[in-house]
């Protein structure tokens, strides 16, 4: 067999990833503990440097390399920098509160970029193999980060169910996938795509395959019914860990759904229609109800986290690029204001106090004015008030769906987002009308409180200017 | 020309402009400088106007201003029609009101007592008058001079908004907020009806011009409509009958005539200007402008002569009963109105018109003797406490006189020739409900001059005030009071004689005012009339002038000689005469149906519609079903992992089955 040395320009951005995780796992064994902070600044300088790499490597032309396993293209690209730079975004607004909990370690960091990398390399797949790869690299880190507060009893708890769960919902994603290599003799994407085309669809065991991997893939997205982890995990796990699988595990989970149902199986689009049909409308109506009996903001974030992927879904079970655009401006702005959402809750927590129960919220305007102005507007976003960002994102998903004659299901998704909008807005109401009961000032840094402003502010001026992201997005997918 | 006739309309806009916003800065003085010279140059300007129509030297204007719209082919614009029935009016409207501006300064100079010390709404409020009236100077000419329904409409409701302001102008009075509002609402209905029949004309013409509307009706005479099922209604009819309900607001004609008696809560010169001279005349001229619409039905007419009747009748009888100086001549206004809607409804277009000008004299002149009166017996306005007020206000006395005897048709006097005009009018006509009208006015005739003159006898005869304080501050008003009273009487006097021939049976109103031949009444009445001294001597052989003196005399002998003889009448008729006094209860049913009824209904809309159904059953019904709902569905969430695993296998089966099996 001729080995050809194949070029390595397109994958540099998760090479130098690679590499930087391992230095800074080295160099973090020589810190002493009030050193830590270099660590930290080395993972946010990697990161900002691959966003570099990213803009340096990209191009429209898709390059596939490693014989079909790995493909760099302008949708990878720009996921990947969304991905690298809410990282960022979530390690900066975990700082304060790790110091704070005795957690700020390395292995945080290192467990954190290997979790970037493995969702990089999701975003990078091109064959069933290496999204297996990268969704398997994910998930144990995050495992591991789930139970990073070891004495903490609700953390290894969320960690133990996450973990199983994951593993039956990995073992389902093998077994459709091994389905569908048996019925294509391949597990390259095009190739798929191409055997597929050519069987059609009465084919027994394809479909067989596909629902094992839709029901893999909406595991990771947290759809109902498949959603039971993501309140207990979003609960229990430290909430600086919350905030980072709350956020950019939402792209990463798009780009799965992109690469093995739009890349890989797109002539099956019925049928994965009407299977993301019932999951959508299940995690719309359950997340948005479930949340509005919740008491504590983690849990009710989680709830709220099902309802937004349920409209994910939507913009991806239209099959138009018109809904792949939509799906994929969602679930960017909404990894933004989950951010920001989390970034809030960090915000009003310190040392041995979790900002958890709503009941923390009250009167936070004359706690500090300004927070709670930004968490009105990331609250006005998720619930899809206008002019915030939030607003324009379910509407580009309800017109995708519309514009495939499916209007019944447009007006569920617009039900079922009037009933959550209470919850949100009960959090304004906490925030403006209520007394406080805690009167501590707040203790964050001037780094953390720039960036939450940035944050809530992005949420007012993506939503004067959504065409910004859209367009991008709009690029991207149309190349797929 | 039309920058002349634009000076006429903004010269008291503009005086308004500056009294009302720059009123703290220019004074008191300045105020009532700038806007009597503004109403005073329209008030020039249009006697100008009025002469070159008399010497024949003036061209009828019909001409547009400006085009503020045009949509969907109909032409919105200010335009001004000045014709001869224009330039009468812009006239007596500009006239009147200069008088009134004059008097205003006298009647008001000490305004300041009427509002609680340090009141807001009292500040500067002198200026606010005069402001308020130069406004509605102008409105009101925006009204007679227009050329066009919209501008119409504009400058009744623009005299409306002015009337409302003005009746509540101490708004520190609950009877005044209270009767402004009422004024309000009750010309709300009127407007309806008005606006309605604007709707119908253009819907029908396509055109709010009145030279092409009134081009288009006869072209329309036979059109039949369909408005409930499956009647026919003559569209013209419905179109004069839907713009009389709204002269029926304005110039308060039964069953609307409610608001007028309880406007006198304004100060007097605006019950003057407003609520006796010009604006509750509108509708008088309303319908005389649309002459060449009414004149297609004759069922509109009848109507219009049957409510006149009505109206003049019965409100004349209450003014018997009133004791309040200003509710008797508001009264005596309404009972007037009746008579010019009379004139209008026998076709004598003219003989309205006439009376309309030749009332707007006498009855501005009897309120602001009215007010002369309350000056002098500082703000009391009880007949029942005057008396014998002759001696100390003599200049009051005579005009007051000679305004009383107008109004009731002393013969010479100008209400006696657009009084027995109309009478002799309806005398002619045959249209229905003429038989009914012409007793009714003639009875009315009787009633007029004793009321008349039971106030007058009242007020200037008989012993002193009861009050003895009263009567040692009783002295004359000053001359900005007693001067406007002489300029009206003059007119009150000379008008009639002077211009009856070319107004009533002349060719004034040739081309102005459209009447069929088979309507023409006054025509018919022309006939065996040749000049004033002809209509005088025509008057004595008639049954109204006798009447007239009849209702004199017994007003003389009840209220100088015998008093005790009205009070044995009210005990004889003490049914009618509380009917009389609670003005058939007329307030009291509006306010118990409508008032009442809306009050109710927005009551249980409110209870039943915004709290029960969509508060409570919609709104926290489906809060409540919804949180039920959540309470429930939390419970999924067991915190057992194999509950969740349970869940996950489940999910999966329901996609297989879903998707592989079926």
């Amino acid at each position: 067999m001729q080995f050809e040395m194949p070029s390595l320009i397109p994958v540099l951005p998760e090479l130098f990833l690679l590499t930087m995780t391992c230095v800074i796992l080295v160099v973090d064994l020589f810190l002493k503990e009030e050193q830590r902070v270099i660590s930290y600044g080395l993972v946010q300088i990697s990161l900002l440097l691959s966003v570099c790499i990213v803009y340096l490597t990209s191009g429209a032309e898709a390059e596939v390399i490693f014989y079909g396993s790995v493909i760099r293209d302008p949708m990878g690209d720009v996921l990947k920098v969304a991905i690298y730079l809410i990282s960022a975004g979530a390690f900066l607004y975990s700082k304060d509160y790790l110091l704070d909990r005795n957690l700020f370690k390395g292995e945080f960091y290192v467990l954190g970029l290997f979790a970037v990398l493995g969702m990089t390399v999701m975003v990078s797949a091109n064959s069933f193999l290496t999204v297996y790869l990268g969704l398997e690299l994910l998930a144990l880190s995050l495992y591991a980060l789930v139970a990073f507060d070891r004495d903490s009893k609700a953390g290894s708890e969320a960690a133990m169910k996450y973990f199983v769960l994951g593993a039956l919902a990995s073992g389902m994603l093998l077994y459709g996938i091994s389905m569908i290599y048996g019925a294509t003799g391949s597990i390259e994407f095009p190739q798929v795509a191409k055997a597929v085309a050519e069987t059609g669809m009465d084919n027994m065991v394809l479909v067989f395959g596909l629902v094992f991997v839709v029901i893999g893939l909406a595991f990771k997205f947290g759809a109902v019914p498949l959603h039971m982890w993501v309140p207990d995990v979003y609960h229990g796990a430290p909430t600086a860990v919350t905030l980072f699988i709350g956020s950019t595990p939402k792209i990463a989970a798009f780009a799965l759904a992109m690469r093995l149902l739009v890349d890989g199986l797109e002539p099956l689009h019925a049928d994965w229609q009407g299977m993301l049909v019932i999951l959508a409308v299940l995690s719309m109506a359950l997340g948005n109800v479930i949340a509005i009996a919740q008491t504590n903001i983690k849990r009710m974030l989680a709830y709220s986290t099902i309802s937004h992927v349920g409209f994910i879904l939507l913009g991806i079970l239209a099959g138009t690029s018109k809904g792949y655009t939509a799906a994929m401006f969602y679930s960017i702005v909404y990894a933004i204001m989950a951010l920001g959402g989390f970034g809030i809750v960090l915000l009003l927590s310190r040392r041995g106090f979790e900002a958890e129960n709503l009941d923390d919220y009250k009167g936070l305007h004359d706690r500090s004015p300004w927070f709670a102005a930004m968490m009105l507007l990331l609250m006005f976003s998720m619930a899809g008030v206008p002019p915030t960002v939030g607003f324009f994102a379910k509407m580009f998903v309800l017109e995708a769906v519309v514009s495939i004659d499916m209007t019944w299901l447009a007006l569920v998704g617009v039900f079922f987002s009037i009933i959550g909008v209470y919850y949100y807005l009960r959090i304004v109401k906490l925030m403006y009308f209520d007394k406080p009961t805690d009167d501590t000032p707040l203790t964050a840094g001037l780094d953390t409180r720039i960036a939450l402003s940035v944050n809530g502010l992005m949420m007012l001026a993506l939503g004067m200017f959504p065409a910004a992201i859209l367009s991008i997005c709009a690029a991207a997918v149309g190349s797929v | 020309m039309e920058t002349f006739y634009l000076i006429i309309v903004l010269a008291p806009l503009l005086g308004a402009i500056v009294a009302g916003f720059w009123g703290a800065k220019i004074g008191r003085a300045g105020a009532h400088w700038v806007t009597s010279s503004g109403v005073g140059i329209s008030a020039l300007l249009s006697i100008y106007v009025l002469s070159g129509f008399v010497s024949g030297s003036r061209e009828l204007f019909n001409g547009t201003v400006y085009t503020w719209m045009v949509s969907d082919g109909l032409n919105m614009e200010v335009g001004f029609l000045v014709d001869r029935l224009t330039a009468v009016m812009m006239t007596v409207v500009t006239f009147v009101s200069f008088c009134i501006h004059i008097y205003t300064i006298g009647y008001m100079a000490h305004d300041e007592e009427n509002w609680p010390g340090g009141s807001l709404a009292g500040a500067n409020s002198y200026q606010r008058f005069f402001s308020y009236i130069s406004l509605f100077t102008f409105s009101m000419l925006m009204l007679v001079m227009s050329n066009n329904f919209l501008q119409l409409f504009f400058g009744w409701e623009a005299v409306g908004l002015v009337s409302y302001l003005l009746i509540g102008f101490w708004s520190v009075r609950p009877t005044a907020i209270f009767a402004n509002l009422k004024a309000f609402l009750v010309n709300r209905v009127g407007d309806f009806g008005f606006l309605l029949g604007i709707a119908a004309i253009a819907l029908y013409t396509n055109s709010l011009d009145y030279a092409d509307v009134f081009a288009r009706i006869p072209g329309l005479a036979d059109t039949q409509i369909q408005i409930f099922g499956d009647t026919n209604w003559s569209l013209i009819s419905v179109i004069g009958i839907l713009l009389f309900i709204g002269a029926m607001g304005k110039s308060a004609q039964v069953p609307l005539h409610v608001w007028l008696p309880d406007s006198m809560e304004g100060p007097t010169p605006i019950s003057a200007l407003i609520h006796a001279a010009t604006m509750v005349t509108a509708g008088v001229f309303m319908v005389a402008r649309m002459s060449p619409i009414y004149e297609f039905s004759e069922t509109a007419l009848s109507f219009v002569l049957v409510i006149g009747a009505t109206t003049a009748f019965f409100t004349g009888l209450i003014g018997i009963v009133q004791n309040d100086i200003k509710r008797v001549v508001a009264y005596s206004t309404l009972s007037q109105l009746g008579y010019m809607m009379v004139a209008l409804g026998v076709s004598a277009y003219a003989a309205g018109i006439f009376h309309l000008m030749t009332h707007a004299f006498f009855k501005a002149l009897l309120f602001l003797a009215a007010g002369s009166v309350i000056i002098g017996m500082h703000h009391d306005q009880d007949i029942r406490n005057m008396g014998g007020i002759r001696k100390y206000m003599p200049w009051t006395y005579w005009t007051s006189l000679i305004g009383s005897l107008a109004l009731i048709g002393f013969p010479g006097f100008s209400g006696f020739f657009s009084k027995d005009a109309i009478i002799e009018a309806v005398h002619h006509s045959h249209i229905a409900g003429s038989g009914y009208a012409y007793a009714v006015v003639l009875i009315g005739v009787f009633i007029t001059a004793l009321y008349s003159f039971r106030m007058f006898f009242l007020v200037f005869h008989g012993e002193g005030p009861r009050d003895s304080h009263a009567k040692h501050h009783l002295k004359e008003s000053p001359k900005v009071v007693t001067v406007p009273l002489v300029l009206l009487a003059i007119p009150s006097v000379g008008i009639g004689y002077l211009t009856m021939e070319t107004m009533l049976f002349g060719d004034w109103f040739n081309n102005v005012l459209f009447v069929l031949p088979q309507h023409d009444t006054l025509a018919e009445l022309g006939k065996g009339i040749h000049g004033p001294n002809s209509m005088i001597a025509h008057g004595f052989m008639g049954p109204a002038l006798y009447l007239a003196l009849a209702g004199l005399i017994v007003a003389w002998f009840i209220y100088t000689k015998k008093p005790d003889v009205a009070e044995m009448i009210k005990a004889r008729l003490a049914p009618l005469y509380r009917a009389l006094d609670k003005k058939y209860w007329f307030d009291e049913a509006y306010q118990f149906l409508f008032a009442g009824g809306s009050r109710g209904l927005g009551n249980a809309l409110w209870s039943k519609g915004d709290r029960f159904i969509i508060d409570t059953v919609i709104i926290n019904g489906s809060a409540r079903t919804v949180g039920r709902i959540a309470d429930w569905a939390r419970t999924i969430q067991t915190g057992y992992l194999f509950h969740y695993a349970i869940a996950m296998i489940l999910g999966l089966l329901l996609l297989l089955t879903w998707f592989v099996i079926a």
